[in-house]
Order: structure tokens, then C-alpha cells, then sequence
């Protein structure tokens, strides 16, 4: 049960942006242009290293709606599993996978990042502003999953809802509710 | 020196923030409706528990510039800044506060470290939903603020009077208002031209 009364049958962190409007609005906004928005990393990418980060984080709904969001995106759902359980051996590019080492650590905690780490993700080819967006999904999903975790929101285990979800997500993007509260029900 | 190259000469989470307008605009609203607006919890209590969260994630930059937010708001008593970083259950705050502190620490550490009985001790101090909702969501965006300032190696000054001033501004005038200072304008648009 959620700590607080949230509205009925809007899973994970759509409640709390029902909850809360004034919020929900600027944190929409910083999904969409992170995740969605034309980038040089393509949102298949983005929304993997979403998903890692929910998974490390272990939050439920979150990796499950983002990893479902990848999935439509790239057309496969067996490259999201393999990210989360083990992306050195996944088939994504060296660059996605040296992203994913700078996400870990930014997961961890921003100082745990090395000049090292953001080294080899330049020898890989990415540029300062493909690195700037993976530190800043790493810290925005340490956000989200715990925003979703510390008011225990519920998380319902139907993947059937997380795959419509996720081809909503990959579609439309963030600005506006994937879930609207009458199909919830 | 930072991970990348930043435009010089800004401070903490400026210099990312200058680097790219289009995330900083959502990030200063979300800073601006937590802990500037009008709200149940005074400003100076959210800046406490914003500064509370950085200063456990050991981010410098954040911690001192919302520490003196947090003093201009509590009439300068940078004291009871240092307390509540210190050891907060001794410090001179309400109970509410204290109990809303609890579950920031908790969120800080992972958001399912937040148990029923933290969010009943809150609720026994007066605290009403909203306010615990505010707590878990400043807890948790200061997470991410902290991450993204010390993810990229920005350049944090310790100049103790460069954030003194600043936080006197930044509590009077807001965040949205402050970016000005440090982010590109776009040309002000007249109404139906």
C-alpha cells in the first residue's frame, strides 16, 4: 500500500504525478527531452541506459516501463534482459557500452565517475554533450526510482500493461500521462 | 577540472547547466517548485532538507549552496545549518521536521528504505501527505542534483562567502529568476507578433 493516499489505479509514478501536477510538469518535461528528443544517441540507447539504472536501483516499474519503451524501440526485447544482466556481452555498440560503465557509477554516486571511465567512452567516440546526457539520465533515474520506491507506489506485475505502455512511451514520449486514469481502472 | 568542457567560470551545477539550456529549464522549475513556492513547509525547512540529502551524499557545491539558502531563510543562523547536518535529531527544528528528516535519509539510501512506521512517526508530528510526498520528491531530485554536479567534475569554488552571498539572493529571488544570471536568454517575444 502506498505511504500516501494517492489516487487509485494509476501504477507506479503516474500517481504521484496525478498527486501532484506542479511537479509532474517539470519532471514530464525533463524525461521527454532526455529520452525522447532528437539526440545523436538514438532513444533506443537512452532509454537502455534508463532502464540499467531502474534495474541497478532496483526499481520495478520503472526498469519494466523503460525496458518495455527500449524494446519497442529497438524492435527486441532479448537486448534489454541482456543489458540489464550483463551488457558486456549484449549487442550494442562499445560506445553504448562505455556509456553504461559512466551510468553505473553515476548510479553509485557522482563522484564514483573517473576521468578514466570518461576517457574511454571518448576513444569509443562519444562526444562531451552524449556524455553530459548519460550522467544526467543516470542522476534523473536515481531520482524517478526512488521517487517511485519511497512513496511505495503500486507496481503491478501484468506485462501485458508495461508493453502497451512502453509502445505508448516509445510513440508519443513524455509530455502527456501514457496511462489515463479512466483505462486504468 | 570537469569530465567535459564546460562554458568556464561557473560554479556547480552552472556550468552544466549553461552547457545545456534545454534540461536546465525543467531542472531550475523543479528546484523553484519544491523549495520556493508557496508550500505548507517553510522554505527554510526544505532547504534543510535539500541541504540535509547533499550533505549526504558528500556533494560539496550543493550542501554549501543550499546551506546558505537554508540560513537566509532561518535569519542567518548558519549554526543551525551545521547542527542539523551534524546530527539533526539535537538540533533546534520541530518534531515534524525531524521525522520528515528520517525519511529523506531513508530515501537518500534507496526509496524502498522508506518504512510505514517512518511515514506514521511523520504523520503523529502533524505531517500531512503532501508534505511527506514533498520530502520523498526533494530527497530524491537532490539525488539526482548531487549526480549530475559530481558526475561531471564540476569546478566548486570553496569560497564560503561566494555562497553566502549567493544564497541570500537565491532565497529572495528564486531559482527560475536566478538562472538568468548564468543561462542564454532567448529574445522576449511579443504577445501575438
Amino acid at each position: 500500500m502506498p505511504h500516501i493516499d494517492l489516487p487509485q489505479g494509476l501504477p507506479g509514478i503516474t500517481s504521484g504525478f496525478a498527486f501532484r501536477p506542479e511537479t509532474a510538469k517539470p519532471m514530464r518535461e525533463l524525461a521527454h527531452i532526455l529520452l525522447h528528443e532528437p539526440n545523436s544517441l538514438t532513444p533506443g540507447e537512452r532509454e537502455l541506459i534508463a532502464t540499467y539504472v531502474s534495474s541497478r536501483n532496483d526499481c520495478y516499474f520503472c526498469q519494466t516501463s523503460h525496458g518495455a519503451a527500449a524494446a519497442s524501440h529497438l524492435g527486441d526485447a532479448s537486448v534489454v534482459k541482456q543489458v540489464k544482466t550483463d551488457f558486456t556481452q549484449a549487442p550494442i555498440s562499445e560506445k553504448l557500452k562505455r556509456l553504461l560503465v559512466i551510468a553505473g557509477k553515476v548510479q553509485q554516486g557522482g563522484k564514483h565517475v573517473t576521468t578514466e571511465d570518461v576517457e574511454a567512452a571518448r576513444q569509443q567516440g562519444a562526444t562531451d554533450r552524449e556524455i553530459h546526457d548519460t550522467v544526467l539520465i543516470a542522476a534523473a533515474f536515481s531520482m524517478y526510482n526512488r521517487y517511485v520506491d519511497g512513496l511505495a507506489t503500486w507496481q503491478p506485475q501484468e506485462e501485458s500493461m508495461y508493453a502497451q505502455m512502453g509502445e505508448q512511451l516509445a510513440s508519443k514520449g513524455y509530455r502527456t500521462p501514457s496511462i489515463q486514469p479512466s483505462a486504468a481502472n | 577540472m570537469p569530465h567535459i568542457k564546460l562554458p568556464p567560470g561557473l560554479q556547480g551545477i552552472r556550468g552544466p547547466m549553461a552547457f545545456r539550456p534545454e534540461t536546465a529549464k525543467p531542472l531550475n522549475e523543479l528546484a523553484e517548485i519544491l523549495l520556493h513556492a508557496p508550500n505548507a513547509l517553510a522554505p527554510g525547512e526544505r532547504e534543510l532538507i535539500a541541504t540535509y540529502v547533499s550533505y549526504l551524499n558528500d556533494c560539496y557545491f550543493c550542501q554549501t549552496v543550499h546551506g546558505a539558502i537554508a540560513a537566509a531563510h532561518l535569519d542567518n543562523d548558519e549554526d543551525l545549518v551545521r547542527r542539523v547536518k551534524a546530527d539533526f535529531r539535537h538540533a533546534d527544528i520541530s518534531a515534524k521536521l525531524k521525522a520528515l528528516l528520517v525519511i529523506a535519509g531513508k530515501v537518500q539510501r534507496g526509496g524502498k528504505h522508506v518504512t510505514a512506521g517512518d511515514v506514521d512517526e511523520a504523520r503523529k508530528a502533524g505531517a500531512t501527505d503532501i508534505e511527506i510526498h514533498d520530502t520523498v520528491l526533494i530527497a530524491a531530485a537532490f539525488c539526482m542534483y548531487n549526480r549530475y554536479v559530481d558526475g561531471l567534475a564540476t569546478w566548486q569554488p570553496q569560497d564560503e562567502n561566494l555562497y553566502r552571498e549567493r544564497g541570500k539572493k537565491t532565497a529572495k529571488e528564486g531559482y527560475v529568476t536566478m538562472s538568468r544570471e548564468y543561462l542564454p536568454q532567448p529574445e522576449l517575444e511579443t504577445q501575438g507578433a
